[in-house]
């Protein structure tokens, strides 16, 4: 990338060299107050999910005092260096109202739609993330990026409904080629070119649009559905393409990622923590370079198949079989792996605030809601999952702090977010979850 | 060897035989029609046939996902999302550039006038050809329509007639009518007031079960001249088909889908604890139970009851390995016949059973217990309640507990959980003679290993008796006939079948558990087509 951004620009100001700074530099200068582009135009404002499954342990997770400047325990300390940016939610409850506790699954439909699920590992209702996307994902290439850290291109938690599950990339090349391949358009470069190629490709979609009336004409309606999400799938990659055809804003930002190696992905917790670092990276990217606003990463699957290399058991089995230490009072080798996740998770958020943009940095413009499938997993608790929202979301949500939702309904979470990310929503989740009542202490 | 239940088998077939004709179909208000999306391996198969095998398929697909154990029953309840649909129209787009690349374009049925200009004559006749066979139905004229000003648009914008083509070709490729097999309906005329399958509906039912893949040119002929819904037109096809050595892709789909192996995509074993175990024994033993299956229910014609005794099977070097036998073979298959006497003996002793259903790093007694219920017999096994205390249970260190067995004994004696344990562990303890790798062990931890065990009433003492009491068990045959027929269906059995499946059963008995002859009683009966009229109507 030979474009000059920002920073080498004001590099070479202060370094005494400013004559060399052209003026339409000027352009890509922020306003007075860093929360919009000098166009006019707000920083674009983000937003994913970070999952990890089996949860943690309580005495070891949540913090002791309550909001602002709460301590940090000690399976929470990959995040000290952030706490001013991450808000920590403990004791909202994912309420079931006498329907089965289906392990691992239960707690996780529950805190992604709000809804107390019927049947295992089923989302019917559409998830916090399509939700959202549908308000603020609609302008970039991809509506959202869907990741896995595990290989498996099933484990992913974001669906529109029960048919519509949004598979994972389970490698990062794989997501380096989608987003960085050779349909990327570089936002900083000078020349633009629409290429004749996408036109044709779009001529393609718009003429399979037409058979929808004929196709659903003698269809159920759950058929109907299903066809229709096919069509709005069409709908949308044509936008996408419609976007690839005009000369993108500027990105300060953006900088094109190396390209990842082929490097084998699974659930042995070395390979889910390197194959993390490269996504974490990529998603970066994506985000700064605007190709999308919405991501969802899973570092491991509900219910954990992570692993030690050369042990017989796996994370999940461990926070069942292991006894609990009563030196420690915990289970030593399952916490390894909540270690580890948390660990991940602060190097998440290490990488995207290490990238600067406007006055802050690219973590100043998002929201990542992190969470995992239980509270303790060996008990498959679903009171108090733990829930973290990092980044300051443009100035719209309050961080540094710890709430205890004190048995609340688990959906006050998932509503706060939607509402500081802009969805036109006032009450959200169903039955005893129905709540109007978003989590007052983190509204700005 | 041979018990009762065959005996009975002989009776009734003698029986059949007299009356020169076997229990008629029962009467069937039949189910809904059914929006499938394409699984990939159809998808593939589907390409191959129609571009030629060289074509690339390049792509990742949307997950197939397995709804009441199936796959092909998922695949009536899943859509395209975004993301799937990018991949699909990527894919499209691939295939399409080589359908009609300098290497493949001879094929075609006509040349341009000019390679740089449009010649609507020319792609008209081409994408009519490639549309019927994808959309596996005649083209309507505004359905060609489109894709001919699609392709005449390209070429001139491109000035190339063949990229030009390639854009109407990959309209068909990325376009419903592809990717989802929409089922259509017709008043039946032998019955008045019931509805059927139309001509092509019938015929792509066929092709996806049979063959696992799109129809041919010849079946769709059969369907354009009223063959398919008239009896012996329809056993000619039939008959035609079942002959034909496609039979092997539609019985390996099948078999791959009821075993679960989807599961194969993300095996993987602890390489310090298993070393033997790579990626080449995860494929070779996938490829060694379907190639078992195949020489057995096909080449052979056997009894499908006997996949669960039978001694012969295929190995190679690296699944010699874990079976520890020599394999002379360099590089490839060879046939293997275990000796009386070896544990090994049946599908339940391959590593493509063993393996699947273990943990990374350890077998698991209930993991096959439950894959023996609910995949080959066909019952459902509860979900664990959620709070539950597992910690006696897998503690491997405890010298009180040494085995298995031991460990979940005493898992069992806690009330909440032995409800659901007793229905699978007892007889997954009977393969624990296997490890999590697939490998043989006569004990474990430095104690005896004991595979006895009791199968719904039938006592085994080893891995090779459990096969045995598999083999005996009713519930093996009628669950292979209810998967196959929901394979083909595509749906769960409707609240008016019970009938038809009990005829099927009995067929299946007669024809001494043939498995062609299952898939010949299904794709030549009237229920197989019969749609139910008041879906129907709720469907409008």
């Amino acid at each position: 990338m030979s474009t000059i951004s920002r920073r080498t620009a004001l590099k070479g100001m202060l370094g005494g060299s400013a004559v060399t700074v052209g003026v339409p530099l000027l352009d890509c200068f922020l306003d007075g107050n860093g929360a919009a582009l000098a166009s006019g135009a707000p920083m674009p404002l983000r937003f994913g999910t970070w999952f990890w499954g089996c949860g943690m342990t309580p005495a070891r997770w949540v913090p002791k005092t309550l909001g602002a400047g709460y301590d940090i325990p000690a399976e929470l300390e990959p995040i000290a260096p952030y706490k001013d940016q991450i808000v920590v939610l403990s004791g909202f409850q994912a309420i079931l109202e006498g329907r089965s506790n289906f392990p691992h699954s239960s707690g996780n439909i529950a805190m992604r739609t709000g809804v107390a699920a019927n049947k295992p590992d089923e989302f019917i209702d559409p998830t916090i993330d399509v939700l959202v996307a549908d308000a603020i994902g609609t302008g970039t290439r991809f509506r959202s990026l869907e990741v896995t850290c595990t290989g498996d291109p099933r484990h992913s938690y974001s669906s529109r409904s029960a048919a519509a599950r949004n598979p994972s990339e389970p490698s990062p090349l794989g997501l380096y080629t989608r987003v960085f391949g050779p349909e990327f358009q570089d936002p900083n470069a000078a020349e633009f070119k629409p290429d004749p190629r996408i036109m044709l490709r779009r001529s393609v979609l718009s003429a399979i649009k037409e058979h929808r009336d004929r196709l659903v004409r003698n269809v159920g309606a759950a058929d109907k559905a299903r066809l229709d999400e096919y069509f709005t799938s069409v709908r949308q990659l044509e936008q996408q393409l419609g976007l690839q055809l005009q000369k993108p804003p500027p990105a300060e930002a953006c900088a094109i990622p190396i390209k990842p190696d082929d490097a084998p992905v699974g659930t042995e917790i070395g390979q889910a923590v390197a194959t993390h670092r490269l996504n974490a990276q990529l998603l970066a990217m994506a985000l700064a370079c605007n190709q999308t606003r919405v991501f969802n990463l899973v570092f491991s699957d509900s219910a954990s198949s992570l692993r030690k290399a050369a042990s017989s058991t796996t994370h999940h089995q461990l926070t069942h079989e292991e006894q609990v230490d009563e030196k420690l009072g915990y289970q030593p080798e399952a916490t390894h792996f909540v270690e580890q996740s948390m660990l991940a998770w602060g190097e998440f958020v290490r990488t995207v605030a290490a990238i600067r943009e406007g006055d802050g940095s690219l973590l100043d413009h998002m929201l990542v809601f992190a969470h995992s499938d239980t509270q303790f997993a060996k008990t498959h608790s679903i009171n108090g999952i733990p829930v973290m929202l990092a980044g300051r979301a443009n100035g719209r949500i309050k961080t540094g702090l710890h709430v205890d939702g004190n048995g609340d309904p688990i959906s006050r979470i998932g509503l706060t977010v939607q509402q500081i990310m802009g969805v036109s929503v006032d009450k959200w989740g169903a039955g005893a979850m129905q709540t109007a009542k978003p989590v007052a202490e983190v509204l700005v | 060897m041979r018990g009762l239940p065959i005996k009975a088998g002989i009776v009734l077939t003698l029986a059949l035989g007299l009356s020169g004709c076997g229990p008629s179909e029962p009467k069937s208000a039949g189910g809904p029609p059914q929006i499938r999306r394409l699984t990939e391996s159809q998808y593939r198969h589907a390409i191959a046939d129609i571009f030629g095998g060289d074509i690339k398929v390049a792509g990742r697909f949307e997950p197939d996902i397995r709804a009441d154990g199936l796959l092909a029953v998922g695949s009536g309840k899943v859509t395209v999302t975004p993301s799937g649909f990018e991949q699909y129209d990527a894919i499209a787009q691939g295939i399409a550039l080589q359908a009609v690349d300098e290497k493949h374009r001879d094929a075609l049925p006509c040349r341009p006038a000019s390679p740089k200009a449009p010649d609507d004559a020319c792609a008209t006749q081409f994408l009519r050809e490639s549309g019927r066979l994808l959309f596996r139905r005649p083209l309507t004229e505004q359905e060609l329509r489109e894709q001919v000003e699609v392709a005449h648009a390209a070429t001139a914008t491109l000035g190339d007639f063949y990229g030009g083509l390639s854009y109407g070709l990959a309209g068909f490729l990325a376009a419903p009518e592809f990717l989802f097999r929409v089922e259509a309906a017709e008043p039946d005329p032998q019955h008045p007031g019931l509805l059927r399958l139309d001509r092509y509906a019938k015929a792509s039912r066929l092709s996806f079960l049979l063959w696992d893949t799109a129809p041919d040119a010849e079946l769709l002929d059969a369907a354009d001249r009223g063959d398919l819904d008239t009896r012996d037109g329809l056993k000619r096809e039939v008959d035609r088909m079942i002959a034909s050595p496609r039979l092997e892709a539609g019985t390996r789909a099948f078999f791959a889908d009821m075993l679960g192996f989807v599961a194969f995509d993300q095996l993987a074993k602890d390489a310090v604890i298993y070393p033997k175990f790579s990626l080449k024994v995860t494929n070779d033993a996938r490829e060694q139970t379907l190639r078992t299956i195949v020489d057995h229910l096909l080449a052979r014609k056997g009894d499908y009851r006997d996949l669960f005794t039978t001694r012969k099977t295929f190995l190679t070097r690296n699944l010699g390995l874990v079976y520890r036998v020599p394999v002379e073979t360099r590089n490839g298959w060879e046939a293997h016949e275990f000796p009386a006497g070896d544990p090994h003996a049946g599908l339940l002793t391959e590593i493509g059973f063993l393996a699947l259903h273990a943990h990374p790093g350890r077998s698991s007694a209930t993991l096959r217990g439950k894959a023996i219920r609910e995949l080959l017999l066909c019952q459902k096994v509860p979900m664990p309640p959620a709070n539950v205390n597992f910690s006696i249970v897998q503690d491997t260190n405890n010298p009180k507990f040494r085995t298995a067995r031991d460990r979940l004994t005493a898992h069992r004696t806690e009330p909440t959980c032995a409800g659901c344990h007793k229905i699978m562990d007892p007889i997954g303890l009977g393969l624990e003679n296997f490890d999590g790798a697939g490998q043989y062990r006569p004990d474990e931890n430095g104690a005896a290993i004991d595979a006895s065990g009791t199968l719904d009433g039938m006592n085994f003492a080893d891995a090779a008796s459990l096969g045995k009491a598999l083999h005996d068990d009713p519930a093996t045959t009628s669950c292979l006939v209810n998967d196959a027929y929901r394979y083909a269906s595509g749906r769960e059995i409707a609240s008016g079948e019970q009938d038809w499946m009990g005829y099927l059963q009995q067929r299946f008995a007669a024809d001494g558990y043939r498995f062609p002859d299952l898939l010949r009683a299904i794709a030549t009966s009237d229920t197989f087509y019969r749609i139910s009229p008041t879906v129907r109507e709720a469907a409008r």
